[in-house]
Formats: structure tokens, C-alpha cells, sequence
């Protein structure tokens, strides 16, 4: 069974706003082809002040699909379209204390299904502009589809490439098997073969490893050069990192934009302490900087 | 009332009979079985009088075609690999489309080394069709491998029938019959199956440890090399305490055997009668008439397999689904898809599985939860309005796929 928080469990046993609301004039049905979960989200707005003041839903699936689907009503009831328009996933998956990777895309699915509603009302058609395929990467939550596009855009050869365009298999690495299959097939589409020993498609990370103990000038320019190699990688989920300081062999750094209190921050910090590790040759441990205030306070204490 | 356990296909509790006599092969008999010293010397017997018990339940004619291994999984493995190891110039394997993953990850594994596979389809109730199968077979056929019984609808293949019509086309037979062994009475001795795969924990026993039933004369590979064990057919330290207990199992399944088809049947049939009765919309999928005594797969429409079975936990009630979202995968279970059935109720399949220690009372505390527990959904849900399916349900609700 799946390890849901008290909130996905409350919203699923008292959900609220079950059913569709009455004189609803805006309308959105999705559905995530992902597990045959499917949601029809009703809304009441004001014509005046575009404000939302009735919400339903009616949805056919799984318990985080109808929690999302509740939490969904209860944020946007009293916000304008156009603050709902706003509205993540994200935010769907933290009023929910969070998500399994596995179901993030129920949360997907609520905000798909608000969009829809909001397209309907302003009189428009609503148009999905991504596909979802099967999960492959758990830690990252990154899915086939995500990874065939990115090795075709960008003609990936080697599992490291698939894991520093997308991050996919940068975690626990059980997903490799399955990205090599990936590989094997979109290489076959264009003619190629995979070859599992082939150099990666270009180096940005490829920095000497370090034989001799660094000075810690030597340090902070090292771990700058492996923050900069990963930078477009976590860019390209719309965050970034900056190094804040670093004491002996702690590196303490700021995950901002989309990283900011991203679940997946922590295994950011993982994946980026493993690479330093790698390229440094010696023990390098990645904390929050926010975590710098309290080991300052011990010192003077 | 205390927890109701009907995920029986799953696994079972292990008998407590079973842990009695596992326990002195932990604290005092716990010397390695090819030691020579007081610490083993009564394994060897202890495992002596588990292959008979073993060989007593599946009635086959030797005790040393009783192989253990670690699970299930592992003797499906071992029977798939060694029949294309001994037959190296067959390229072609039958299977069919509902087997466990433990028989179909194989086998799409052998497909992408070349292998050719025959997946066959089953109909809406899940049964085989013969005249294609006898046509599939041919000297090109390394081994035929079907299921005796399915783990989620209990409709039962024909296995003996089939291994028959395998024998003559010279074409080895392999079950696995995790499901079947222990709640339907088998004499293999009288069949040409060749391979037969057990797993100890669906009957009572612990998990952890399997059986690889294999017919004296038929050829094989060893998967696991090194030691002498299992006379070099498995090598590795022999799991003593869980093969006697295992052989315990195996005791008590033979013992209850008519139990399991007269009064777990009744519990089975009278859960699903008062379901179906009740519940308006729902249907039993697999092969009513032809199915293991404990099992009931029933489709419940319009709601989704999770959402129930989070209202029967909360219940204290313990089931299972076919839907994907309690597996992560893309799909409802492959066994409803290639049923075809619907999949406004794919998603809604709820199996319910019984043992010996279930009780009537049990049948009752469920029957008397469950049809609100799908009203309540059912109210949620976008198919449905008021007491009945919206008309149409498909066109009534359309949503944009993404």
C-alpha cells in the first residue's frame, strides 16, 4: 500500500465538494492516461469579478486522484481565474503534504482539469501540451515520454546523457536497465545501435578527476566548475544552485527558483554531494545553506 | 470485529502447526545438513520427510523429483531456463497471455535474445483454446509453459489435457502451480507434466521457499551451481527450517483439501452471491464454472480498485485489485485486459481470497460493509448519477487524455 500522508487520507475518506455543482458554468474533464484516472472538475464563477465561488468535482479513480481532486477545490474557491490559472501542480501535491512519485500525476490531473475549466469559461479550447508516459526514474519522477523526447532532441547515446539532460537514473540508479531499453529502442528508430560503453554525447561535466590533496581556494573553484556543469540540468526544471560558502569539506548551497522547497530538493542534494565526491576525490558533504546558522551558533557557543 | 483477511492469494498466514516445527531447526537442529556431527544429524531425516510430504500432496511418483528452491519465482525461472539450456536448437516457447509476471518478464527477457514466444489469448472468461495450441506445437518448441490456476480470476487451465497433447508433439510441459497446489487435489504421477512450480508461502507455509517439481528423465540445467545440494540440481545451503516447514504445509493442505472445496467454497460462493445480488453493476470476470475453490474476482463498475480497497482497510478488511493504480503501472492487470474486459471496470476489480481460517461470520461483516462502500464511490464519480450509470456512459463523459 501506498505510504499517503494524514492530509491525502483525510481529503479521501471526508473528500469535499463531491459532486457537481448546480448552474456550474464552466466546465473541465481530463483524464491521465497514465492510470485511467479521469475527473470532471464544475466551477461557478461570478461574470463580474471572475471570482470562483463554487466548486466540484466528480472523479473516477484512485484515492490520491479524488484527494487531489478535493484539495483542488478548496484552493481555488474564492480565487480569481486568473489566480487559479496560476495554480501548480506543486501546489496541489503540498496542501496535500505530499505525493508518491508514482502519483504525482493525479495532481497533474487537477491541474489539468482547472485549466480546462478556465479554457471552457473564457470560451476557449483547452489543448494538453504534454503526453505522459510510464514512470521510469523514481526518485526524479521523470516518465518515458520525457526521456524518448529528450534523447531524440538531443541525440542522447549513453545512460549518463539521459541522466544529465533529465536527471533521470541519477538517484538510486534501479532505472538503468530501463533507460538502456529506452536508448535501445530510439537508437533503433534512427538507424543506430546502442552501445552501452559509447563516450557520452558531450562532456560538460568532464572535469579531471583531482589526484592531490586541494587547497581550499583549490576547493571552491573545483566545486564551482561541478555546480556550473550541472546548472542546465536544473534549469531546465526551472531552478538552480548557488554555493554560499564552504567550511573543511562542507559545502553549503542555495537550491533556488523551481528547487526551492522542491520535494525533490533532497535528492538534488544527494545527486550533486555524489557528483562532487566523484570529481574531487575526497569526501565532500552538500548542505542547505540555512543550515549554516546553526553550526555558526554552536562554534561561538 | 477483528481484521478480516481475504488477500489469501497474495499469501497466507503461516499455520502455526508449521512454525512448531520449524522452531527446533533454528535453536537445535541448526547444524549445515552435509555436517557430520549432532547438530545435523537429524536435518538430513527433516528433509527426507519434507520432500515425501511434499511428494504425498502433488502425488508424484518420486521423492527425488522434489527439488526446494527459494520461491516460486525462482522455480519458474529455473524450469524456463533449463528447458531452452537442454534444447539449445528450439527457438520457440508457448505461454500464455495471463501468466504471472515470474513466467511473461522471462520470457520477454528470451524474446529480445531471438527467442520466438506464443503468448495465447484467453476469451471473455479467460479460458484457452485448444485447436490453436495444438497447432502451435511442433519440434521447433522448446517448452509449453501455462498456468495451473490464475492468480487473479482462479479460472483453471486444463494443464493435464495439455501436457498430454505437449508429451506427443515431443514438447516439454511446465506449470506454475502456486495457486493450484494445496486447494485442488493433484496426481501427477498420472499426468506428462514435466516441470511444476510451488510456493510455500501461498499455502501456509513461509515465504522464502518454493519447489520445483521435476519429472525423473526429463533434461535439465541447473540455474544455481556450486554445492551438492538437492543432488546438485540446486546448490546452496539447504533453507532446513522452511523446508519442513514447508513439508508441514504440505501435510495440512492434503489434510484440508475437502475442506477447501466444500466449506471455503461455500464462504467464496456466498460472498460472491450476496455481492452480486446487492451491488447492482458489478460482475464476476474469469471462468464461473471452472475455478479454484477460494477465489472471486469481482468487477465492480464506474469506480477505481484502490479507492475500495482504502474503504475495506479502513473497514478491516483485506483485499486485492486489478486496478493499475495499486501496482504504479500504466495499465489495469494484463489478466482483465486480455479478458477485454471494459475498463470502466478493470479498474474496479476487487479479488477476494479465502483459506482455511476464514469463517462464515467473516462473509457476513463483509456483505454488510461493501455496498456502501461503492455507493459511496459511485456517488463521486463522474459515470454515475443518482442510483445508475449516467445514459451512455462513455459519450456522457468524455475527458481529454493526456
Amino acid at each position: 500500500m501506498w505510504d499517503y500522508s494524514d492530509k491525502v487520507k483525510e481529503h479521501f475518506f471526508n473528500p469535499k465538494n463531491a459532486g457537481a455543482v448546480v448552474d456550474a458554468n464552466a466546465t473541465g474533464e481530463v483524464g491521465s492516461i497514465s492510470c485511467g484516472d479521469a475527473l470532471r472538475l464544475t466551477l461557478k464563477v461570478d461574470d463580474d469579478s471572475e471570482i470562483i465561488l463554487e466548486a466540484g468535482f466528480q472523479t473516477f479513480g484512485c484515492g490520491s486522484a479524488i484527494a487531489s481532486s478535493s484539495v483542488l477545490t478548496e484552493i481555488i474557491k474564492g480565487m480569481t481565474l486568473d489566480e487559479a490559472a496560476k495554480v501548480t501542480n506543486q501546489d496541489i501535491a503540498d496542501q496535500l503534504e505530499g505525493l508518491p512519485p508514482e502519483k504525482m500525476h493525479c495532481s497533474v490531473m487537477g491541474r489539468e482539469a482547472l485549466q480546462a475549466a478556465i479554457a471552457n469559461y473564457r470560451g476557449e479550447v483547452w489543448k494538453d501540451d504534454h503526453e505522459e508516459g510510464a514512470l521510469i526514474c523514481k526518485c526524479f519522477a521523470i516518465d518515458a515520454v520525457m526521456i524518448e523526447e529528450m534523447v531524440w532532441a538531443n541525440k542522447l547515446r549513453t545512460v549518463e546523457d539521459v541522466t544529465n539532460f533529465t536527471k533521470a537514473g541519477g538517484g538510486c540508479a534501479a532505472c538503468h536497465e530501463d533507460i538502456e531499453a529506452i536508448l535501445e529502442k530510439v537508437l533503433a528508430e534512427k538507424g543506430e545501435k546502442f552501445d552501452p560503453t559509447a563516450a557520452p554525447v558531450e562532456a560538460p561535466a568532464k572535469i579531471a578527476a583531482v589526484k592531490v590533496p586541494l587547497t581550499n581556494l583549490q576547493r571552491i573553484k573545483k566545486i564551482e566548475m561541478v555546480l556550473d556543469s550541472l546548472r542546465p540540468a536544473l534549469m531546465a526544471d526551472g531552478g538552480d544552485v548557488e554555493l554560499v560558502e564552504v567550511i573543511g569539506n562542507t559545502a553549503y548551497v542555495n537550491m533556488t527558483g523551481a528547487c526551492n522547497g522542491c520535494q525533490m530538493a533532497a535528492m538534488t542534494i544527494a545527486g550533486i554531494q555524489q557528483r562532487l565526491m566523484e570529481v574531487m576525490g575526497e569526501f565532500i558533504k552538500v548542505v542547505p545553506a540555512s543550515e549554516m546558522k546553526k553550526l555558526v551558533n554552536i562554534e561561538v557557543a | 470485529m477483528k481484521d478480516i483477511y481475504l488477500d489469501n492469494n497474495a499469501t497466507t498466514k503461516v499455520d502455526h502447526a508449521v512454525v512448531d516445527v520449524m522452531i527446533p531447526y533454528f535453536l537445535e537442529q541448526y547444524g549445515n545438513p552435509s555436517s557430520i556431527h549432532k547438530f545435523a544429524d537429524g536435518v538430513a531425516k527433516g528433509l527426507k520427510h519434507a520432500r515425501q510430504q511434499v511428494q504425498a500432496l502433488i502425488g508424484c511418483e518420486h521423492d527425488s523429483e522434489i527439488i526446494f528452491t527459494s520461491c516460486g519465482t525462482e522455480s519458474n525461472s529455473t524450469a524456463i531456463l533449463s528447458a531452452i539450456k537442454a534444447q539449445p536448437n528450439k527457438k520457440e516457447i508457448i505461454t500464455t497471455t495471463v501468466e504471472h509476471p515470474a513466467i511473461l518478464s522471462v520470457c520477454d527477457m528470451l524474446e529480445k535474445e531471438g527467442y520466438t514466444i506464443h503468448r495465447m489469448p484467453v476469451d471473455k472468461a479467460g479460458r484457452l483454446n485448444l485447436a490453436a495450441y495444438q497447432k502451435l506445437l511442433s519440434d521447433q518448441v522448446a517448452l509449453v509453459t501455462v498456468m495451473w490456476a490464475n492468480n487473479e480470476t482462479g479460472t483453471i487451465f486444463p494443464v493435464a489435457e495439455m501436457a498430454d497433447m505437449a508429451n506427443a508433439a515431443g514438447v516439454m510441459f511446465h506449470t506454475d502451480a502456486v495457486q493450484a497446489v494445496g486447494k485442488i487435489p493433484m496426481m501427477l504421477q498420472d499426468t506428462k507434466i514435466d516441470m511444476l512450480s510451488i510456493s510455500g508461502h501461498k499455502l501456509h507455509a513461509p515465504k522464502g521457499i518454493g519447489v520445483l517439481y521435476l519429472r525423473r528423465g526429463t533434461r535439465y540445467r541447473p540455474l544455481l551451481r556450486g554445492g551438492h545440494q538437492e543432488r546438485g540440481r540446486r546448490a546452496g545451503t539447504e533453507n532446513s527450517a522452511s523446508i519442513v516447514g514447508l513439508g508441514k504445509a504440505c501435510e495440512l493442505a492434503l489434510e484440508y483439501i475437502e475442506y477447501e472445496n466444500t466449506i471455503v467454497k461455500a464462504m467464496r460462493d456466498r460472498l460472491e452471491k450476496g455481492l452480486t445480488e446487492q451491488i447492482p453493476h458489478c460482475f464476476v470476470t474469469g471462468d464461473m464454472y471452472n475455478r479454484l475453490p477460494n477465489t472471486t474476482d469481482i468487477a465492480f463498475e464506474y469506480i477505481e480498485g484502490e479507492s475500495i480497497l482504502m474503504l475495506l482497510n479502513k473497514a478491516g478488511i483485506a483485499a486485492s485489485s486489478g486496478s493499475a493504480c495499486t501496482s504504479g503501472s500504466l495499465e489495469p492487470s494484463h489478466v482483465m485486459r486480455a479478458m477485454d474486459i471494459p475498463y470502466t471496470a478493470a479498474h474496479g476489480t476487487i479479488r477476494f481470497s479465502f483459506s482455511r481460517y476464514n469463517s462464515m461470520s467473516e462473509v457476513d461483516e463483509v456483505l454488510k460493509v461493501m455496498p456502501d462502500i461503492v455507493a459511496k464511490l459511485r456517488k463521486l464519480s463522474p459515470y454515475w448519477e443518482g442510483d445508475a450509470p449516467v445514459a451512455d456512459p462513455e459519450k456522457a463523459f468524455a475527458p481529454t487524455y493526456a
